[in-house]
């Protein structure tokens, strides 16, 4: 990975040769993994993809099978460091998990284990009661609040802590979504003031594209990716991330022409171009976002477009998602389109209709399956 | 029916001139059983919580006799520790035996696997997820052992009434270890016995009606904890 825009800092966090296995099966292989500091790291994968293993062995509550663990240039081993080194970190978790008694006094219950005095405690448990929003609630039980308050109560219980490296394990999945979106919002905010060491896991794409500064995609117990957010998300580093991060269309293709950065690849007979070194001969996998494809009905004078790549086709299907529509659009190979209800609307658009699919050559990313030249390296 | 009435009115009468005699076996019978209740929480929720959390070889035979324990018949209870504490018993150069003390050892015996099986069931039933919650924190052994027995103090304040409950109202042990001795030994199951044997109902219906009121008090206390803390 090219990380060479990143300044030389020592790495907060460092796991290498990590593996763990559970039940007998090797659920976790991480040759090397870096947390930056007053950075936002967020692990995306699939459900089972070993996330939360990997959320728990960095924040020293899993054992490992084998690897080390090394926080501040120092790598982790005896028992009683683990004990000194869990109060520097905090963790949130999937489920809220607040003792039954008040919301104070699961506020303040780290803080009291560590050792905090009264008043260091009571100051941080209502600046952050205050912070969360949940100051009017400090004398409620917890165990009658709602997911919403209760998670903001285990966010403020960790922030109170003002640990230097911070694990969110899944901290919205069992939320309903205005609640979501809020609190995403919320923490975002917190996690840019306060600037803590953040390491995330997720399997909602969209919380890693609100939070993250950089981004690690885990599939199968194995990192498959980690890069910015944008490089994640555009150019994919094989046809799994692909699919994870939300690129429909995965098209197999040659290059078959290239000139200036600009390569032309063929899929099933029809010529796109990308922007991309990779020379002819090199046999690729196209992949294509499908909110990148505008779609227009073919017209004498067509309006003029920046984009490269305009293939007609014909509409096989439509779908209705929340606010958009999802059509799908047979051009000679099958190509996926995310439009808004609006568009979709004033296009007209029904199954065998003649259609117009543009896309930026810019928008295109290619991964080589012979390499010929990379442009972008995996892991 | 009349036997009913002339107890509740012996009854009253007995608590009203506060008869010596009652007083004493009351306040022995409550000595006896508190203490034995208390000695019991303390080994019982330490033992509970440790076979709550950990997995060992022969552990589930362990936790299979603590279950048999808890319905372990009194009388049989009694009838080991008297032979354990006779004259020319193992035990025999305590002279325990036929002294409130060995009464209260027989009662731990009668109480302790019930606390320790409920505290053992109320361990194993926090989400083990609110455990790593607590390491997390920051929690040491200790106070991760301190904190899951607080959250657990409402099946633990059920286990301490169920363990209270089925040693007040034993006899069979009492009897045997303890020798209903008037005015040494004697509480009040013991002393029922020994009314009603010697027909006088009357009084022992009285003495059933007090015993009855003041197990009723100590689980209204208990009882109250309980709520009280769930609802606060």
């Amino acid at each position: 990975m090219n990380q060479s825009h990143m300044p030389e800092l020592p790495y907060a966090l460092e796991a290498s040769n990590l593996s763990v296995i559970l039940g007998g099966q090797k659920v976790l292989e991480i040759p090397s993994l870096h947390v930056l500091p007053n950075q936002v790291l967020i692990v995306i994968g699939p459900n089972g993809s070993g996330k939360t293993t990997l959320l728990l062995s960095l924040a020293l509550l899993l054992r490992p099978a084998s690897g080390t663990i090394s926080f501040d240039g120092q790598s982790i081993s005896n028992g009683s460091e683990i004990l000194r080194l869990r109060r520097r970190f905090a963790v949130v978790f999937q489920e809220s998990l607040l003792l039954n008694t008040t919301v104070w006094d699961n506020v303040t219950l780290g803080l009291r284990m560590r050792g905090f005095k009264n008043d260091e405690t009571k100051v941080r448990t209502q600046k952050w009661l205050e912070r969360f929003g949940i100051a009017s609630l400090a004398r409620r039980q917890a165990k009658r609040l709602s997911g919403g308050e209760a998670k903001r109560v285990s966010l403020a219980r960790a922030f109170a802590l003002q640990p230097e490296v911070l694990f969110l394990d899944e901290p919205f999945a069992a939320l309903d979504s205005p609640t979501r979106q809020a609190l995403i919002q919320d923490l975002g905010h917190v996690l840019r003031e306060t600037g803590v060491t953040t390491v995330m896991v997720t399997h909602d794409r969209n919380e890693a594209l609100a939070l993250a500064d950089r981004v690690a995609v885990l599939i199968n117990g194995r990192l498959r990716q980690i890069g910015l957010p944008e490089e994640v998300f555009s150019s994919p580093a094989d046809e799994e991330v692909a699919g994870f991060v939300g690129v429909e269309n995965i098209l197999p293709g040659a290059v078959v022409a290239q000139k200036d950065g600009i390569a032309s690849v063929s899929i099933e007979g029809r010529q796109i171009e990308a922007v991309s070194r990779l020379l002819p001969g090199a046999k690729v996998t196209v992949c294509l976002r499908p909110e990148d494809v505008t779609l227009t009905v073919p017209e004498p004078k067509a309006a003029a477009s920046t984009a490269r790549n305009r293939l007609s086709g014909r509409l096989v299907t439509t779908s209705h998602l929340d606010s958009q529509v999802r059509v799908t659009l047979d051009c000679g190979f099958p190509l996926v389109a995310l439009i808004t209800q609006r568009s979709c609307a004033e296009l007209g658009l029904a199954p065998g209709r003649e259609v117009v699919a543009s896309f930026k050559a810019s928008s295109v990313h290619l991964i080589a399956r012979s390499s010929v030249f990379q442009t972008t390296g995996a892991v | 029916m009349d036997v009913f009435i002339q107890g509740i009115v012996q009854a009253f009468q007995l608590l009203i001139h506060g008869d010596p005699e009652v007083l004493r076996i009351g306040a022995l019978s409550l000595a006896v059983s508190l203490s034995a209740t208390a000695i019991s929480l303390l080994i019982g929720v330490s033992l509970g919580t440790a076979l709550g959390l950990t997995r060992f070889v022969g552990r589930r035979f362990l936790v299979s006799l603590i279950n048999t324990g808890m319905g372990t018949p009194p009388v049989v209870v009694g009838l080991v520790v008297t032979i354990l504490l006779w004259r020319n018993g193992p035990l025999g150069v305590l002279h325990l035996l036929f002294t409130p003390q060995a009464m209260i050892i027989a009662q731990v015996i009668i109480s302790l696997p019930i606390i320790t099986g409920f505290t053992m069931a109320s361990i194993q039933q926090v989400d083990p997820k609110l455990r790593l919650q607590m390491l997390a924190l920051g929690a040491s052994r200790l106070q991760l052992l301190w904190l899951l027995i607080k959250e657990t103090r409402l099946p633990l304040l059920a286990a301490v009434m169920a363990g209270f409950g089925a040693i007040i109202s034993e006899v069979g042990a009492s009897m045997m270890v303890g020798g209903n001795i008037k005015g040494q030994t004697r509480v009040f199951t013991t002393a029922i016995v020994q009314e009603t044997g010697k027909g006088e109902f009357g009084l022992a219906m009285a003495l059933s009606i007090i015993l009855m009121v003041l197990v009723f008090f100590v689980n209204l206390a208990l009882t109250t904890i309980q709520q009280k803390s769930r609802l606060r």
